[in-house]
């Protein structure tokens, strides 16, 4: 289970994040749904240890993750998928999955996880051999899930994957946050798309400007009439 | 298993090359018409192996470093100090009182006789790869925050420094000042004799490290560090991300890389049996970067056939330009001193104009022979409609999407 107790963050002297305090139960699909610039992607980089926190604590599994270097995070069970796909256009498939496992010693065990990340992907194995650049928007960011799931996270954390994809291809990787969760992994999903987010999740945070306004569960917020003017655009 | 076939085949093509470079040692002599061949070969193993080094920073790592020459002048003149034999040792430090009195080729071969010469030999030259590696580390700690042009500028500004430093006249009874240093073991000197026969070595040992050391470099291109390397030159955040530890990675390419150019530097002097500071200006970074962009970033393949390619032609083919005559044309007014460098700079824009991602692109060899096979053969117009999964249709469609390397 991630806990975050009163978490400050300064991006360049503007204040990210205004003591934010949210957990992650295992198991579950949580989401953080906020407008541009509200502090959903800096929370997840503080949590992989990208940008440094000012104050409070992160625990993860009783461990403090702040303070600690990335790579250490990784090994704990942390995977992150970051915003907007970033595959390496310049390696092919499996190079890019490859890498997912780079901190991991267990060769074998590897070798099953790639074929384990193919049969959740299969337009993956197709394209084993091709370079990521030539991929499609969506099979992009298969490879990007399918490459933090190479980690053997505990916990996937995922910015914005439906970002700039077509409204089949959403459907088709919320259809994936779901398959992976019901694997075991617990996902924090970070989404501009409150619709589609709510309706996976079974936990939400809604972020206003580095603070936490609203909290519950997907179905409750969907309902909320506060939530569904300012994110579903939706009257009553 | 269609691995392991691969290897095998590697290894057989590797044996044949090196036997037939074997044969022409002994067959051409330095003062027959085909004596140039083996000239190049020499200078192009060691271009080769500076090239490819030079690759693995700026090809697969994406950092984009000018400090190659300095590199291989450390080089060189650790190989040079380590293995000047006792007896020449006064004669080369005319105006110094040397300082290190030790040649590792000496002082084995007294132990373990020509074996240890050789073992000696072996010796002087990792130490070359190692002291640059040394300095490369010191360096690279400030030195590798830096991105792109300012890395370039930062680097460039040490092998300069460095040339000036091992010219220093303080610290003539080390580096002998700005005198040159020689009299060391080189390459013309490289010969055994077995009863009546003697047998050289000149062209083969050059050629050999350099076969060892980028056979060395592409296992690590192919293994887990060089995989690393280009998520970092592809991606750093994403490389981040998944746990690559970015300022160990780049200290890692760099201190790798600097150990094959201090290498590189060793076979420098070894070849041309001298060793002087002042050989090692911006200009020698300048053409190997020029063999790596030739033969395409990115590429292995292409680093060695961009050096080869760039040896062959200014070194020997080309002479005929700066002598009068050249392809049977007897023109002693056009062709003269530096006209030889007017053509050599035209045809370089020719290729560039012409494959400008060199002359590989990002391919290797294999890949190129692979889809030889598929298409018919080199000079068959490749299929373009059929691009599907398979290598290398992967491999063609990616020239499309690479261009943004160039950019970033």
């Amino acid at each position: 289970m991630l806990s975050i107790k009163d978490l400050n963050v300064n991006y360049g002297g503007i204040k990210a994040l205004r003591g934010i305090s949210l957990d992650v139960p295992d198991g579950k699909v949580v989401t953080l749904i906020g407008a541009n610039g509200a502090g959903k992607s800096t929370t997840l980089r503080t949590i992989s240890g990208l940008v440094k926190a000012e104050s409070g604590s992160i625990m993860w599994n009783n461990e403090e993750l702040i303070g600690k270097p990335i790579d250490a995070i990784v090994t704990s069970g942390i995977a992150m998928v970051p915003e907007g796909r970033r595959v390496f256009a310049d390696l092919t498939v499996l190079e890019n999955l490859k890498i997912g496992a780079y901190l991991r010693k267990d060769k074998e065990q590897i070798e099953k996880d790639i074929q384990w990340v193919y049969d959740l992907f299969p337009r993956l194995k197709e394209r084993s051999w091709q370079y990521a650049g030539t991929l499609s928007g969506g099979e992009q960011q298969m490879l990007a899930v399918g490459r933090a799931l190479m980690s053997k996270p505990k916990l996937i954390m995922m910015d914005e994957p439906s970002l700039g994809l077509a409204p089949l291809v959403v459907q088709d990787i919320f259809k994936i946050i779901r398959t992976i969760n019901e694997q075991g992994v617990t996902v924090l999903l970070v989404e501009q798309n409150a619709n589609m987010a709510l309706k996976v999740a079974d936990l939400a945070y809604v972020l206003e400007t580095g603070t936490i306004t609203m909290t519950g569960t997907g179905a409750e917020l969907l309902a909320n009439p506060k939530v569904r003017e300012a994110y579903l655009g939706k009257s009553n | 298993m269609k691995k392991t076939k691969q290897n095998y085949t590697a290894l057989i093509a590797v044996l044949i090359f090196m036997s037939v470079i074997f044969v022409l040692d002994q067959l051409i002599k330095p003062t027959d018409s085909l004596g140039m061949l083996l000239t190049v070969l020499q200078k192009g193993s060691v271009y080769a192996l500076a090239a490819v080094s030079m690759n693995l920073l700026n090809g697969f790592t994406g950092l984009f470093s000018l400090g190659h020459a300095g590199f291989m002048l450390i080089g060189a003149y650790t190989y040079a100090i380590f293995t000047i034999p006792s007896v020449e040792r006064d004669n080369v430090y005319q105006y110094f009182d040397a300082a290190i009195r030790f040649s590792f080729p000496e002082t084995f071969s007294q132990a373990l006789g020509p074996f240890g010469t050789v073992l000696g030999v072996a010796v002087a030259v990792i130490l070359a790869g190692l002291i640059a590696t040394l300095f490369a580390y010191l360096i690279g700690l400030p030195v590798l925050k830096l991105k792109s042009d300012y890395l370039a500028i930062a680097t460039l500004g040490f092998a300069e420094i460095i040339r000036a430093i091992f010219q220093w006249e303080k610290l003539g009874p080390i580096t002998n000042g700005s005198n040159l240093l020689k009299s060391f073991v080189r390459t013309s000197t490289m010969q055994l004799t077995i009863g009546s026969v003697t047998l050289s070595f000149s062209t083969f040992v050059p050629v050999l490290i350099a076969v060892i050391c980028i056979t060395i470099i592409v296992l690590l291109v192919n293994s887990t560090y060089g995989r690393a390397f280009k998520a970092v030159r592809d991606d750093e955040v994403a490389a981040e991300a998944m746990g690559i530890n970015l300022a160990h990675t780049k200290q890692l390419s760099f201190c790798i890389s600097s150990f094959f150019a201090g290498i590189a530097g060793a076979m420098m002097a070894m070849v041309l049996s001298i060793a002087q500071a002042s050989n090692f200006k911006v200009s020698m970074t300048y053409e190997i970067l020029l063999m790596v962009v030739l033969g395409g970033i990115g590429s292995i393949t292409g680093s060695v056939i961009g050096a080869l390619l760039f040896i062959f032609a200014s070194e020997w083919w080309l002479r005929g330009l700066d002598s009068g005559t050249f392809l049977g044309i007897n023109a002693p007014n056009v062709f003269r001193n530096g006209f030889r460098l007017v053509v050599f700079s035209v045809i370089i824009m020719i290729v560039v104009l012409f494959f400008s991602k060199g002359i590989m692109g990002d391919r290797e060899l294999p890949d190129l022979i692979r889809s030889w096979k598929k298409n018919g053969g080199p000079f068959r117009k490749k299929n373009r409609e059929n691009l599907h999964n398979v290598l290398d249709s992967a491999q063609d469609e990616s020239e499309d999407h690479s261009g943004r390397r160039a950019k970033s």
